[in-house]
């Protein structure tokens, strides 16, 4: 009996832990999954290229220090410098946005947000559906929606590599006569100089590294970790030995 | 041996054994919380090197710049102040730059400068640190040729920075790494490397 | 003349006796450790109150360290946490302990207070243990209730907003009660720099000072066995009894291989899974807390939501706040519910099996339900799970009475 309830435990432990992170995934729409490799510096370096050229001219990483990706995707300072520092001098500095957050604010009704953080508030995945997500709509002041998340005041920043998109929705009739939408696909409408797979590649190198932005440590940790898991087996085998010893009359 | 000493003796070595890996274990566990006491990067950020550009100052000028918050005197000795710097020697305490750290090795020598015009020494006295003032005004009866004082103690200095004997400051004023980065410009804080 | 002043300034017998001429320090060591005997057939449930000390002083450790670089203001409260997290040397290690360590001090004492079930350790003479431990928890939840909004994210923000309104629940008092905790017409700079006061020194206080109580008393009574018997009934000549064995050696060094084995689960998290898939760390919380807007499904972190739960299944605020207040006190009340002559669920009948066993399900499952989005299915389950919560309890004077017990040997017994 008393074995039985352990075992429910454990199983009720484990599906308490499991079942969130399963059911979180579920949003309103379905999210591609990014598969990011997070430990891939080529693609990292790539990732950091595209950011400083296409993201940070409105948004800012104001937790994140040159110096610090300098490190972690080996890169040396001349390399940070003439790469990656276009509005900042000295390699401590963190990623400030070129356009002052309050003009910024004026034009697009909403100051773009600190991306520091962005992937881990949202979701790699999110992130990576939101870039590839945006559809050309009519009364949009952007002139285009995103898929993720509509009414979204950001442009289509990328639309020169994807070229322009339009959404496909399919309608279904309810039993009670309301209708729903839902997205099927998008179709492409005009070029961009990217194709869809060269697209795909370059958004989800961007993505690697706002993931890699938003902890910068992710790498160092997961090797740690191995390492102090190790001491703490080489530890429990004395432990247990000596316990063994120790109790070993009593009876 | 019997079997109780062969029990002893194991729980003896496993005993000993399990304390040092405890030990070891503690002890690398404190590394990280005793380093997140150290400087961080932003400390490392806001103490970068700073510039002092020196196109504007007048030959016997002072000027008073932070690095790391600290305060560091550039002073554009006269040739008179550089002069007078070989008459005082008998009443230092370290005419010679003899207490290495006080100084790095380029600037160990008798003016303690890189270039013997431009003296650069943090501004704080040796003895507690407390921020000298300056008294250029030469007074031969006092054996005075001009130097720094140091108002909480008496500590003197003379114009390259090196105590006098028979006071508080037991060691010259240190002089902090720097480098010309070109005529007319000292960046503080940084002696090698790019600028 | 005294005994201390016959031997000043010559220590005689070497530094100890010096000490114990003048505090007891021998005797309190022997009292507590050398020659405490608790019971020698302990299984594994009976280290966690060894694990909860060790979660304390994890989180006391890494609280002082975080303390060091954290600012308790709004302004600047979230971006000093991504300095600790990123500026300060070995920062984020300091800061993933301390959040994880929260988590794990839950599951520490939930386990530590389910395993008080299985064994009756809250049953005569242990009722004011029991008690005492009922306010450490108390006091826990307010811990992490404080200190989970000192990281100003949205879910800190948003969490506080809903736990701190349902104070206003109560009548009369309800609104002035909220503004008092607030310090303010909102949640603001002000709330967070009393949580912090809160959260940092009151709380912590009376944390240590509750558990050293809890230590005395139990050391007063002696511990329980999984047996649920006295010890104490059988002693050797020289007054030890037979079925116990000294806390040191013995209990030590079994628990120190407990305690290896939780770092390992600890470090696992720490290293591998700090956010432990938003259960830990909340994704939200990654965003800074900002007024004009709620985080599109927000839930408390789990270790509150079994309450949650029962809060979110009635449809009526100030209902909502009396069966959540009832939820957390109820298990105060335990030492007089149970009616059961045994103390050991191996000598109980099937009634309180069953019972505990649903009870168990009950609990996680609204722990679960509290994460989820209230649809109607969920809030069904959380009213069906809320009536078996209370019935657990309520209904226990009954069914304890009139379980059917098996004898309780006279001696310790070894199982698996």
């Amino acid at each position: 009996m008393i074995k039985s309830m352990r075992i429910a435990g454990v199983l009720a432990l484990a599906a308490f832990f499991v079942a969130p992170q399963a059911l979180a995934a579920g949003g309103a729409v379905h999210l591609e999954p990014a598969n990011l490799e997070q430990d891939n510096a080529a693609s990292l370096r790539r990732g950091a290229r595209n950011f400083m050229n296409y993201c940070s001219g409105c948004h800012s990483a104001k937790y994140v220090r040159f110096n610090t990706i300098g490190k972690a995707l080996d890169l040396s300072e001349e390399q940070l410098i003439d790469n990656l520092m276009f509005n900042a001098e000295k390699t401590f500095e963190t990623i400030q946005a070129a356009m002052p957050s309050e003009d910024a604010a004026v034009w697009y009704g909403k100051a773009p947000p600190d991306l520091s953080l962005m992937a881990r508030a949202k979701g790699a995945d999110y992130v990576y559906n939101f870039l590839k997500g945006f559809y050309i709509a009519e009364g949009s002041p952007t002139g285009v929606d995103n898929i993720v998340l509509s009414g979204t005041s950001m442009p289509h920043v990328l639309w020169e590599l994807q070229g322009y998109q339009t959404a496909i929705f399919e309608t279904h009739e309810n039993e009670d006569g309301s209708v729903k939408k839902t997205f099927a696909n998008f179709e492409q409408l005009s070029a961009g100089s990217m194709d869809a797979g060269a697209y795909d590649e370059f958004v989800r190198d961007t993505v690697n590294f706002l993931a890699y932005i938003a902890e910068p440590i992710r790498s160092d940790r997961r090797k740690l970790g191995v390492w102090v898991l190790m001491f703490l087996i080489f530890f429990y085998i004395l432990a247990a030995q000596l316990k063994k010893a120790i109790w070993k009359d009593v009876k | 041996m019997t079997e109780d000493d062969l029990d002893r003796n194991r729980r003896h070595f496993l005993t000993v054994a399990t304390l040092a890996t405890g030990a070891i274990g503690a002890g690398m566990v404190a590394i990280p919380f005793l380093s997140s006491l150290k400087p961080s990067a932003r400390a490392q950020a806001l103490g970068a090197p700073v510039e002092v550009p020196l196109g504007s100052m007048q030959p016997g000028e002072l000027v008073r710049v932070l690095w790391r918050g600290r305060l560091v005197f550039v002073l554009r000795r006269t040739e008179e102040m550089l002069a007078n710097l070989a008459t005082v020697v008998d009443e230092l305490r370290d005419p010679d730059s003899e207490v290495l750290e006080q100084q790095p090795d380029y600037a160990a020598n008798d003016t303690r400068s890189v270039r013997p015009e431009y003296l650069v020494v943090e501004g704080s006295c040796t003895h507690l640190g407390c921020a000298p003032l300056e008294d250029f005004e030469v007074r031969p009866a006092e054996g005075w040729g001009g130097g720094f004082f140091c108002p909480c103690h008496g500590s003197k200095f003379d114009l390259a920075g090196r105590v006098f004997k028979g006071v508080p400051a037991p060691t010259n004023l240190r002089v902090p790494p720097h480098r010309f980065v070109r005529d007319d410009l000292i960046l503080i804080g940084q002696d090698t490397g790019a600028a | 003349m005294s005994r201390i002043e016959a031997e000043v300034g010559k220590p005689q017998g070497g530094l100890i006796k010096w000490i114990d001429d003048r505090f007891p320090l021998t005797s309190t060591l022997k009292y507590h450790v050398t020659e405490y005997y608790a019971s020698k057939n302990f299984n594994w449930w009976f280290v966690f109150g060894v694990l909860a000390m060790v979660v304390l002083v994890i989180q006391l450790v890494t609280g002082i360290f975080l303390t060091m670089n954290y600012k308790p203001a709004a302004a600047e409260a979230f971006a000093s946490v991504e300095y600790i997290m990123r500026d300060v040397e070995w920062g984020w290690l300091i800061r993933y302990m301390h959040s994880t360590g929260a988590s794990f001090f839950f599951i520490v004492v939930y386990l530590h207070m389910f395993r008080a079930m299985l064994y009756g350790s809250y049953k005569k003479p242990r009722e004011l243990i029991w008690l005492i431990g009922m306010l450490i928890f108390f006091v826990l939840m307010a811990e992490g209730f404080a200190g989970y909004l000192l990281p100003w994210g949205q879910m800190s923000y948003w969490g506080a907003q809903v736990i701190i309104s349902l104070f206003g629940a109560i009548p009369v008092v309800g609104d002035a009660l909220v503004e008092i905790i607030r310090g303010d017409y909102s949640i603001s700079d002000i709330t967070l720099n009393r949580f912090f006061a809160l959260h940092v020194i009151v709380l912590p206080l009376a944390l240590i000072g509750l558990i050293f109580v809890h230590i005395v008393a139990l050391h007063e009574v002696g511990s329980n066995n999984p047996d649920g018997i006295d010890i104490k009934k059988h002693k050797d000549e020289s007054g030890k009894p037979l079925d116990g064995v000294a806390f040191h050696p013995y209990h030590t060094s079994k628990d120190l291989v407990g305690i290896i084995v939780f770092l390992m689960i600890f470090s696992a998290v720490v290293f591998f899974a700090p956010d432990m898939g938003g259960m830990f760390l909340e994704h939200a919380n990654f965003e800074p807390a900002n007024m004009t807007a709620t985080p599109e499904h927000i839930a408390p972190v789990w270790y509150y939501t079994p309450y949650y739960a029962i809060l979110r299944a009635v449809p009526d605020k100030l209902w909502g706040f009396i069966l959540f207040a009832m939820a957390v006190v109820l298990p105060v009340f335990l030492p007089w519910l149970d009616r059961c002559r045994v103390r050991s669920i191996r000598y109980r009948g099937w009634m309180y099996k069953t019972a505990l066993t649903v009870f168990v399900i009950t609990f996680v499952m609204l722990g679960w339900l509290g994460l989820q989005a209230a649809t109607p299915l969920y809030v069904m389950l959380a009213r069906v799970f809320s009536v078996l919560y209370f019935a657990f309890f309520l209904l226990m004077p009954f069914y304890t009475a009139m379980d059917k017990t098996k004898p309780e040997p006279d001696r310790v017994v070894y199982h698996d």
